[in-house]
């Protein structure tokens, strides 16, 4: 929807957080559903907005209710474009899982694993460092 | 046991990257004189009259708008100073010549337009103020 531009700054930093932990699980169980399972959030994470994915709802409904009611909102448009570069490391680890090539599994997921846990622990933005070194690229 | 380590391993390497990138972020860097010179015909307005803030913003990047916040409020406690924010998506041409490879990208410009110092990252308020202070002292 695109009247939604701003959202709460805490909600991607701890919908980040809980890809950590589920990245985690996913390299210790080697579990096509898990890795699966991020797929899903990644999914909609980028393709309908952070807000609507399955961990933007959990922190709505169950971590947001806990916390202060002032908050720092952000662009929807940073994280957006995190979940989507998660969606595409996350494609890798599911296809290595399932075709049981466990390289690409392992190396995809560590990759989205480190992007988590930056985006949590520090708000990183990948967003900055990647976006216009890939549209120059582009537009050569 | 080699998952685990992997893990380990995985974390520390993002604290150590994290905490690396964000003691650089903003830092202030100087420019050999003449390297990159700016006019009014690049950025689509007039120079200010003693320094020029130009600043390099994207569409998915949280800390161009803190970077924009703390330039307007630094710019209104000195006169002759003008911020000037530029979507670098949209000044692909001007991006290649001046090596802007990220946002914020933000350049410390005299009234020639030269460019004196650079910041990539979100800068905080006393970086910007001791870049202006190069210009003023040269």
């Amino acid at each position: 929807m695109s009247e939604l531009r701003e959202i709460d700054a805490r909600g991607p930093r701890w919908s980040a957080g809980l890809t950590a932990i589920v990245l985690s699980v996913a390299l210790v169980t080697k579990s096509p559903v898990v890795i699966a399972v991020q797929l899903v959030q990644f999914g909609f994470g980028a393709f309908a907005t952070p807000p609507k994915s399955p961990y933007g709802i959990l922190y709505r409904k169950l971590v947001q209710p806990r916390l202060p009611k002032t908050f720092e909102s952000e662009d929807i448009r940073p994280p957006q474009f995190a979940q989507g570069v998660g969606f595409v490391f996350a494609l890798l680890a599911t296809i290595g899982a399932l075709s049981h090539t466990w390289p690409l599994f392992t190396v995809a997921t560590a990759f989205a694993l480190f992007a988590a846990l930056l985006n949590s622990v520090f708000g990183y933005c990948l967003g900055c460092k990647v976006y216009l070194l890939g549209v120059r690229l582009r537009h050569r | 046991m080699v998952t685990s380590s992997l893990i380990i391993g995985v974390i520390i390497a993002a604290l150590v990257f994290g905490a690396i990138e964000r003691s650089r972020a903003g830092r202030i860097k100087n420019i050999s004189k003449g390297k990159h010179v700016i006019d009014a015909s690049d950025i689509g307005t007039e120079l200010g009259l003693v320094a020029t803030i130009l600043q390099f913003s994207s569409a998915f990047c949280a800390p161009c708008r803190i970077t924009r916040g703390t330039l307007s409020s630094v710019v209104t406690s000195f006169s002759g100073i003008k911020h000037v924010e530029i979507d670098a998506e949209k000044n692909l041409e001007l991006v290649r010549k001046l090596d802007i490879r990220q946002t914020p990208t933000t350049l410390f410009l005299n009234s020639a337009g030269q460019e004196i110092a650079r910041a990539v990252g979100a800068p905080k308020r006393d970086q910007v103020i001791s870049a202006l202070e190069l210009i003023s002292h040269e």
